[in-house]
């Protein structure tokens, strides 16, 4: 069911963890849905030196929050906004249709920490403008692709 | 991947050998249609034959009181249906519990569409209707009781006999799924009151697709599948003879060492279940402690979410199931695991292990060692564990 790039994002995630006095700390989803994913950012001179990742979920959610976080390690604020799910999606050689919902989770997460340190830095970014880290972005059915 | 564990035995069971090759001529050398008179057909007659007394013997009933079908869930939506059907006159009013297996609870609904009424009673928090409960659901108007036997995710069992005997004292018919009681429970039909009672050859090491349905001598059953006479005119279609013969086969082993097979499963289940309570925190028990399958053991992990678990057990070679929505691509867990009042975020955590016949000590012994890596490991990238560890929540 899953392809062998997800399973070794699932057994060997990279970039777990938590940094300490994070430039932006994001979280989606929730318990009852099965799925919380939380990204933390070390953000310098626009730029994401480091991020890691708490996730509670399937495989395909572990993996999509590696994959994602390897995706934007090292790129400015700007190009990580830019992180599609189909992005990830793709780095993972695919998900089965019902666990697309994680790499849309992973997309959010990332949105999310993003906007945690734009709202820390009196900073606005136009891919934000519509983005509410609060809205239920857990829906199995849907297809983002 | 050296090992390989299976604990999914409330899923299947692999067929044993002695049921293997029981079944073996009757795909090669009597393979003759049994309806035939000539030889080749009369060779598959006699072997149905033998296979019907099996699998009467199994559960305490006369011989021409079984009828095959192809498999458990065939066998729900006859005895529902069937009772439905052929009872419409008397009352249009079901009764069944909120954890059954979703070939009755289906059945169940789709018959709501068809105008009748269904109650479905809610369980305790170990998964048992409350007899109250079922006395007060009664009306002039019920014709059919469907209780599980022993449930199929959480293995808890019910108190059948007293639930036989008011369907008694009502003139109610009383069907049980008992697919996943046969060979783990003792089951007499006459002792326990019970009227029509499916079972299936797939969870007692026979083979998958074949069934069978008890149906008490004269109660009346509306038939579905029409065509010729088979099944004494209630069943058409050419019979599974190989399949048939297998599952006469299982159910007569799976019952006759019965004390002696249950002893052994439960002392393995004891042992899985202490072990995991004892090196493991924050997990809970599913199902009642006592009244429950010889083989099952069924646990939510907190802060984990069962695919995950899984996953990585499938990955060091132990296949379990798990409840978690997330293995059925829905957005609940299982029905079962909410019935018993489990909120969503901790059902999502649940991992199911079934022991059987071919379990070994060394095989709990080395889930005991892995397991609670294993959650470790998964605990250690949740957020909610995090909340845990840094004393926000216990």
């Amino acid at each position: 069911m899953y392809t062998e790039k997800v399973m070794d994002h699932f057994m060997n995630p990279r970039n777990v963890g938590e940094i300490d006095n994070a430039s932006g700390v994001g979280q989606v989803g929730n318990a009852k849905c099965g799925d919380i994913m939380k990204i933390y950012l070390d953000v310098k001179d626009g730029i994401i030196e480091d991020v890691k990742f708490k996730t509670f979920g399937c495989g395909s959610a572990i993996a999509s929050s590696s994959v994602a976080t390897e995706m934007i390690k090292g790129k400015t604020l700007e190009e990580a906004l830019k992180l599609t799910n189909r992005q990830v999606v793709s780095a993972l050689d695919g998900l089965p249709a019902p666990k697309i919902h994680c790499s849309v989770l992973a997309e959010q997460a990332i949105k999310s920490a993003i906007l945690d340190y734009a709202q820390k830095n009196g900073l606005q970014f136009d891919e934000l403008k519509d983005f509410n880290p609060d809205e239920d972005h857990h829906d199995h059915g849907h297809d983002h692709e | 991947m050296n090992k390989r564990i299976y604990l999914d035995y409330a899923a299947t069971t692999p067929v044993k050998e002695e049921v293997f090759q029981a079944m073996k001529p009757y795909f090669t050398e009597a393979f003759g249609n049994p309806s035939s008179v000539y030889s080749y057909g009369r060779e598959g007659k006699q072997a149905i034959d033998t296979a019907r007394k099996q699998v009467a013997k199994a559960i305490g009933s006369k011989t021409d009181e079984i009828f095959f079908t192809g498999g458990g869930s065939e066998a729900d939506n006859w005895a529902i249906k069937g009772i439905a059907y052929a009872n419409k006159n008397k009352g249009k009013h079901i009764i069944t519990s909120n954890i059954e297996h979703h070939a009755v609870l289906h059945t169940c609904e789709y018959l709501e569409k068809e105008g009748f009424k269904v109650t479905y009673l809610e369980v305790d928090e170990y998964g048992q209707i409350r007899i109250e409960d079922l006395k007060k659901a009664i009306t002039d108007e019920t014709i059919l009781i469907t209780i599980m036997f022993a449930n199929n995710e959480v293995g808890t069992i019910q108190h059948i006999k007293e639930i036989g005997e008011i369907a008694r004292e009502h003139k109610i018919y009383f069907h049980t799924d008992a697919v996943q009681a046969l060979g783990n429970v003792k089951i007499d039909v006459n002792e326990l009151n019970i009227d029509l009672l499916s079972v299936s050859a797939h969870k007692v090491y026979g083979p998958k697709g074949v069934g069978a349905l008890y149906v008490r001598k004269g109660i009346k059953l509306f038939s579905f599948i029409h065509g010729g006479a088979q099944e004494r005119r209630r069943r058409a279609g050419t019979e599974n003879v190989a399949g048939i013969v297998g599952f006469g086969k299982a159910a007569e082993m799976a019952t006759e060492n019965l004390e002696e097979h249950v002893s052994k499963i439960k002392k393995l289940r004891d042992k899985l279940i202490d072990g995991i309570n004892e090196r493991i925190k924050y997990v809970r028990l599913n199902g009642h402690p006592t009244d429950r399958l010889p083989g099952n053991v069924n646990f939510v992990f907190e802060f984990i979410e069962g695919e995950s678990l899984l996953l990585s057990l499938d990955l060091i070679g132990v296949a379990g199931s798990s409840g978690s929505a997330c293995t059925s691509g829905s957005l609940d867990p299982s029905h079962v695991l909410m019935a018993l009042g489990l909120p969503h975020e901790i059902a999502h955590g649940s991992l199911r292990l079934t022991i059987g016949d071919f379990t070994t000590e060394e095989d709990i012994d080395y889930v005991l060692e892995n397991l609670p890596k294993i959650v470790d490991r998964l605990r250690m990238m949740s957020p909610l564990y995090e909340e845990v560890l840094k004393g926000g929540q216990k």
